[in-house]
């Protein structure tokens, strides 16, 4: 059981450690609007994939650095540390883009992935729609073949970043008449399509990140089909077992300075930090999220050594969307009734756990609900039996 | 980064645990449990013994193996596994690591003794209702004499040697190491929640006792225990689990398994959840007490106040899975509900353990290396 870095990591995390203070300047923050985040974010991105430190996992064919997962992580690490957000990006070289270069041809391969890569085009995953959340398979947008195109009709939702994507890797029906998760085929689209409309949806938050993505009666061409006609499910479960391995930094406030804020806000004759109910909820939550960010150690530990990670890697967003909402809750609570006071010029730190609070939601829900990741653990780490599937072996025409 | 067990730790897990499914299965406990003034298996205890699992970790010049705390954590996740009805913590993990850490060399001279089996330690640090405190210890040492009453003592009955919390002479609290082979020793077993793991009051008429360690020692001492503890802890609840997955699997009610119901599969997965913090965290538990690691207070609270989240739920969730026949005597579930509450109290209870995670991050920060 060693905890720290072996020489190798140390010797590569100093590496990163001096490119980053070599590129000080160039570290985007949270600040600005979207398009000025978006424009540094941008710039960062091709410098990164100039100096071997984007997409480190990937081969160098692909502009990668040919790294071990774990050089990822202690890069993403470093950069956390100064604050650098893990935006813009991370849809389209977590997700989209390892399925073009598994499924698309070379030419097209040569057109999209370096560019990618170096952050001058955005990818966005039309996966979801009304209909069709935790049963993704239930997608209605239909694709039918025309000539040597495709017609795609229909409707997306909760795409992130579709405003700004220049590419999306989208699923749709292509037969009805098969059962759910046959008779649908993946294509990939550029979103400047004629027929492709972009509406933001306002979130609970306040934010926009999100959008509905309308289909009315667009052109793909088949060349853009990835995989063969009715095995899109095949390609969207490769999309998403390609989620990277998190590196850096918990959500929320950090420990430290949620200690800091208890030891300054007074509760009767002494401070929260002498209270016994809120230490002990603070324990608890410190367990649980260390807890997920060691077990990311066990993952690592397991790539490193040359094994497939265990089930356990399957924890992580279920606790720690949980535990943000949780914590930001009793930050809140902590205050009394100042705790509602919405103004970052008076406190920037309640202002980021409102934040957190109104965002927690939305994380519990997106990339799996707390209930299907618990059924997904429930059924491929225990083994325990699938319930009742009534559309099972039924044409998708016919079910409700 | 090298957060898991070697492979030479995996050979010793899976040797214990052929060694264990043979030597210890729940008919084991359970004759302890139908018999409880046995309070502990002094079979099974001198077949651990001869085995070397109490010598693991004392140094070869004691006649023990030399092996590192890590390597006993295997040993105490198996032991956990089968809720082994043996004074193994209170001896390994507490007396044998209070002598390594602070014995004088005299003092270290029944190391020997504890790799042999002979020698059984106990904590007597409790006087009643309630958690100690500094301000309230009673027990007393007087030119080198102890007085005092400590209630309950886990394997009070069957221990020889005994680590004792009283004041000395300056009135400060301190450990002292006391021979329970003295006439001014009278023990009385208690009846307990967890019969398989016995305990009882004892009470010290002008009995020799030694001091051993600075006064921080028992913090010191605790700290450690509860990590060894912890995988104790992991290995019950991990077991625990897999019975109630079993059952669910096997269980039909309304024409399907049980476990296809979400709110069962719901239940179990959340215990898994809780298992695999509970694991994480005695992991950087053992770092920290292995590598010496000034986050030692941190991650040895952490890794107590999830394992006894974890155990606690996983028995609870089992019996509650299992439904009716789950709360028979016969079926073994309620032997790790008890075994579950025993180890929540061992050491101090989860409250207690709470706060000196908080106060342990609060003086020596958040950040892991």
């Amino acid at each position: 059981m060693d905890f720290s870095d072996t020489p190798q990591e140390a010797d590569y995390r100093a590496r990163a450690q001096a490119f980053l203070d070599a590129h000080a300047i160039d570290l985007p923050s949270l600040s600005g609007t979207e398009d000025e985040r978006l424009e540094r974010q941008r710039k960062w991105q091709a410098i990164k994939a100039g100096n071997g430190f984007a997409c480190i996992t990937w081969a160098p064919e692909w502009g990668g650095a040919g790294g071990t997962a774990l050089e990822a992580v202690i890069f993403r690490e470093e950069e956390a540390r100064r604050g650098v957000p893990d935006a813009f990006f991370g849809i389209g070289l977590g997700l989209c883009v390892p399925t073009i270069i598994r499924y698309a041809t070379d030419a097209q391969k040569e057109s999209l992935v370096a560019r990618a890569v170096r952050g001058e085009q955005i990818w966005c995953q039309l996966f979801s729609e009304p209909a069709a959340g935790s049963d993704l398979a239930g997608v209605r947008a239909r694709a039918v073949q025309d000539g040597d195109d495709w017609v795609i009709n229909g409707q997306k939702v909760w795409t992130s970043g579709a405003h700004y994507a220049d590419y999306g890797l989208i699923i749709a029906r292509s037969d009805p008449d098969q059962p759910k998760h046959k008779g649908l085929t993946m294509f990939f689209v550029k979103m400047d399509s004629p027929g492709i409309e972009v509406r933001p949806i306002h979130q609970m938050s306040g934010g926009m990140e999100f959008n509905e993505v309308f289909f009315n009666d667009v052109r793909i061409p088949d060349e853009q089909r990835l995989g063969e006609v009715g095995e899109g499910w095949k390609v969207a479960i490769f999309a998403l077992m390609n989620e990277r391995v998190q590196g850096g930094k918990e959500r929320g406030v950090p420990a430290a300075e949620t200690i800091a804020l208890a030891r300054r806000t007074p509760t009767g004759d002494a401070t929260l930090a002498d209270d016994g109910s809120f230490r002990a909820a603070f324990a608890d939550w410190y367990v649980r999220t260390r807890g997920v960010q060691l077990t990311r150690y066990r993952t690592l530990t397991a790539m490193s050594r040359g094994q497939t990670p265990g089930p356990e890697a399957s924890i992580g967003k279920l606790v720690t969307a949980f535990e943000l909402q949780e914590m930001s809750r009793l930050l809140v609570e902590a205050q009394g009734p100042y705790g509602l006071v919405d103004d970052p010029a008076l406190s920037m730190l309640q202002a980021e756990v409102h934040h957190d609070l109104l965002h927690a939601p939305g994380i519990r829900i997106a990339g799996g609900t707390d209930e299907i990741l618990r059924n997904i653990i429930a059924e491929r780490v225990l083994g325990l039996p699938k319930g009742p599937q009534p559309d099972k072996g039924t044409a998708f025409s016919e079910t409700r | 980064m090298n957060f898991d067990f070697s492979d030479d730790q995996e050979v010793l897990r899976s040797e214990a645990r052929k060694f264990l499914d043979a030597r210890c299965p729940p008919s084991r406990v359970r004759a302890i449990l139908d018999d409880p003034g046995r309070g502990h298996d002094a079979e099974l205890w001198q077949e651990l013994a001869e085995q070397g699992w109490t010598a693991l970790t004392i140094p070869e010049e004691h006649g023990g193996l030399g092996m590192s705390r890590t390597d006993l954590c295997v040993l105490a996740e198996e032991l956990g596994r089968v809720l082994a009805p043996v004074p193994f913590a209170s001896t390994v993990f507490v007396l044998a690591e209070a002598l390594m850490l602070a014995g004088t060399e005299k003092q270290r001279e029944r190391l020997a003794d504890i790799a042999t089996g002979e020698c059984i330690g106990c904590l007597a640090v409790h006087e009643g209702p309630g958690e100690p405190s500094r301000a309230k210890v009673n027990a007393r040492v007087e030119n080198g004499l102890l007085t005092g009453v400590k209630e309950p003592v886990i394997d009070g009955m069957c221990a020889t040697d005994a680590l004792v919390w009283a004041r000395d002479d300056n009135d400060v609290p301190r450990l002292y190491l006391v021979s329970l082979a003295h006439q001014g020793v009278s023990r009385t077993p208690l009846a307990t929640l967890d019969p398989s793991r016995g305990i009882s009051r004892i009470e010290f008429r002008n009995v020799p006792a030694e001091p051993i360690g600075e006064p921080e020692l028992l913090d010191r001492l605790l700290d450690g225990a509860a990590v060894l503890l912890a995988f104790e802890q992991v290995g019950g609840a991990d077991r625990a689990l897999e019975q109630a997955v079993q059952f669910a699997k096997e269980r039909t009610a309304f024409g399907r398994e049980i476990g296809s119901y979400q709110a069962i599969k719901h239940k179990l997965a959340d215990a898994y959840v809780n298992n695999q913090i509970a694991r994480s965290n005695a992991y950087y538990g053992i770092w920290a007490l292995d590598s010496d690691s000034a986050e030692l207070p941190q991650a040895a609270a952490a890794a107590r106040v999830a394992a006894c989240q974890a155990m606690w739920y996983a028995a609870r969730e089992s019996i509650q899975t299992h439904g009716g026949i789950g709360f028979t005597w016969e079926a073994d579930q309620h032997l790790f509900y008890r075994r579950a509450l025993h180890l929540d109290m061992a050491l101090g209870s989860p409250r207690v353990w709470r706060d000196r995670l908080f106060a342990a991050l609060e003086m020596h920060g958040t950040e892991a290396a």
